[in-house]
C-alpha cells in the first residue's frame, strides 16, 4: 500500500477524520431517536404516577406491572383529575406539572429559591389520592419515586426507582415486597410529619405494625435504605405547608 | 458445522472452553463480578457484549490497514464507545423497559477488557469474516461463564431464577425453606462471584491438565 500510516500528518488527519465521522454519526443517531426517547420517558412518568396510586396491572405474582404504554396516556388523564404546582403560598393548576424535573426543583430549594412542586390529585373509585414526587440519592446514584397519600396522610402506595443501585441488593427498592410494605403506613407520628423510616431490625419483617412509621429494611442495602428514609423526609419537608392544607380539609 | 470450515469453527468454539476469555485468559473479570448477582442482567450483558464485540471486530478489521499504529488504542476505544452509545440509544428508543434493567451495564461494556483485547489481538490482523467469528466466539465464551455464575449466585443467594422463586418462599417458610434452609447472603456480594469463577477454573483445569501452566 502506498499509504504511509507512520507519518505524523497522516495520524493527525486520521484522528480528525474519525472524530468528524463518529461525532456526526452519534449526533445523527441521537437527534433521530430523541423524540421517541422523550416520549418513552413521558409514558414512564405517567406509568409511575399511576402505579403509586394503585392503577396498575399487578397480579399476585409479586412482580410490578404497569398500565401498558399504549393506554397509559388516556388512563393518566382519566385518573389524574388535577395537577397542581405549589410555589411558596401559591397553588396553580398546570396540565404539564408531571413534566417538572424534581432534581432541578430540589437543587433550587437548597439554594434558597422557591421550588415549583408538583402535586397530582388522582381519583379512583371515588377516593382522592394526593401523589407527590420524590427525589434523593442512594448508594451509587440517584433514586426517585412517587408517594400516594389519602386525606388522613396514610400512604396508599409508593413507587421507587433508581439509576444504578446494586442488583440483588439496593436495586430491590423497586421490588413489590419492599414497595408494598409502605401501603397503610401513616407519615404522621402524633401531629408531626415524621415520614417513614426504612429500619433495620425493627422485629417486624411482615410489617404488621402500621403505626410505627417504619418498614423493614432490605438486607445488604443499608445506604440505599437510608437514602429512601432521607428522600421521604425531604419530601415531607418540602411539602409540609401543602400537606397541612390536605389535613385541614 | 456445514456453514463454517474447520478453521473457522475453531474460532467460535475455542473460546467456549479451552481458550475461554474469563477462565483462561482472565479478561472481563470486572463485569463478571459486578453484574452476576442475578441471572437476568447476566444474560442481557452477554447479548450486548456479543453485539458490540461482533460488530466492533468487523469495523476494526475493515480499518486495520489504515489505522495509524500510534493511535490504534484510541481508535479502538472510540469504536467501542460509539457502538455502545448507539446500542444504548437504540435500546432507550425501542426497548425502554430493557434499557432500564440494564442501566449502567451498557456503559460498562466500554471498559470490558475482552473487547479491547480482541480488537488488539485479533481484529487488527485478520479478515472481517474471521474477526466477526472470533468476536461472536469470545462473546459466547464470556456469556456462558456469566450465565453459569449468575445462575448459582441468584439460586443460592436469593432462591430465585430470573426473578421467579424456585425454592419456595423464605418469609412464609415454604418449599425448601420449610426444612430450615436459608439463603446465603454471601452469594449476593461480589466476592462470591470470584469464588464461583475460581471453582469453574478449578473444574476446567482438572478435567484438562493441558491448561495448567508449568512454572
Amino acid at each position: 500500500m502506498a499509504l504511509d500510516t507512520q507519518k505524523n500528518v497522516y495520524t493527525i488527519l486520521f484522528a480528525a477524520g474519525m472524530v468528524l465521522v463518529v461525532g456526526s454519526m452519534l449526533a445523527f443517531v441521537s437527534s433521530a431517536l430523541k423524540p421517541t426517547i422523550k416520549e418513552n420517558e413521558r409514558f414512564e412518568k405517567q406509568q409511575n404516577i399511576l402505579y403509586a396510586m394503585g392503577v396498575n396491572q399487578n397480579s399476585d405474582e409479586g412482580s410490578v406491572s404497569f398500565i401498558p404504554t399504549s393506554e397509559v396516556e388516556q388512563t393518566f388523564f382519566q385518573h389524574i383529575k388535577k395537577q397542581l404546582v405549589v410555589e411558596g403560598d401559591q397553588v396553580t393548576e398546570s396540565p404539564e406539572a408531571y413534566l417538572i424535573d424534581m432534581k432541578k426543583e430540589i437543587a433550587a430549594s437548597k439554594k434558597g429559591l422557591a421550588p415549583k412542586l408538583p402535586v397530582f390529585i388522582g381519583e379512583k373509585d371515588g377516593k382522592a389520592y394526593y401523589i407527590l414526587p420524590m427525589y434523593g440519592k442512594g448508594l451509587w446514584d440517584a433514586i426517585w419515586g412517587y408517594i400516594a397519600l389519602d386525606e388522613q396522610l396514610t400512604v396508599q402506595g409508593v413507587y421507587f426507582d433508581h439509576k444504578g443501585e446494586t442488583p440483588g441488593l439496593g436495586a430491590n427498592i423497586k421490588a413489590r415486597y419492599f414497595m408494598d410494605d409502605f401501603s397503610g403506613e401513616s407519615i404522621l407520628a402524633g401531629n408531626r410529619l415524621a415520614g417513614i423510616q426504612v429500619a433495620k431490625g425493627n422485629n417486624d419483617p411482615l410489617n404488621r405494625d402500621k403505626e410505627d412509621n417504619q418498614v423493614d429494611a432490605l438486607a445488604g442495602a443499608t445506604i440505599t435504605g437510608n437514602g429512601i428514609t432521607a428522600m421521604i423526609a425531604e419530601t415531607m419537608y418540602l411539602y409540609r405547608d401543602y400537606l397541612q392544607t390536605i389535613r385541614a380539609k | 458445522m456445514g456453514l463454517l470450515n474447520k478453521k473457522d469453527s475453531k474460532l467460535v468454539l475455542d473460546p467456549l472452553a479451552d481458550n475461554n476469555p474469563i477462565t483462561i485468559q482472565v479478561l472481563g473479570i470486572c463485569s463478571a463480578l459486578a453484574i452476576t448477582a442475578e441471572l437476568r442482567p447476566s444474560v442481557v450483558m452477554a447479548i450486548s457484549v456479543m453485539f458490540v464485540l461482533g460488530i466492533g471486530n468487523v469495523v476494526i478489521s475493515l480499518l486495520r490497514n489504515i489505522i495509524p499504529s500510534k493511535i490504534r488504542i484510541i481508535v479502538q476505544l472510540i469504536v467501542v464507545a460509539a457502538l455502545v452509545i448507539i446500542v444504548d440509544q437504540v435500546l432507550k428508543a425501542f426497548a425502554y423497559e430493557l434499557s432500564k434493567t440494564l442501566s449502567v451495564f451498557v456503559g460498562l461494556i466500554i471498559t470490558n477488557c475482552i473487547i479491547m483485547g480482541r480488537f488488539e489481538a485479533f481484529a487488527l490482523g485478520n479478515s472481517p469474516w474471521r474477526s466477526f467469528l472470533d468476536g461472536i466466539g469470545n462473546a459466547l465464551g464470556y456469556g456462558i461463564i456469566l450465565i453459569i455464575v449468575g445462575f448459582f449466585r441468584e439460586l443460592l443467594g436469593s432462591g430465585t431464577l430470573l426473578g421467579f422463586p424456585v425454592l419456595g418462599d423464605p418469609i412464609a417458610k415454604t418449599g425448601l425453606y420449610a426444612t430450615g434452609y436459608e439463603n446465603n447472603g454471601f452469594m449476593i456480594i461480589p466476592p462470591a462471584a470470584l469464588i464461583v469463577v475460581g471453582i469453574i477454573i478449578w473444574v476446567q483445569r482438572s478435567r484438562n491438565p493441558a491448561l495448567i501452566e508449568e512454572n
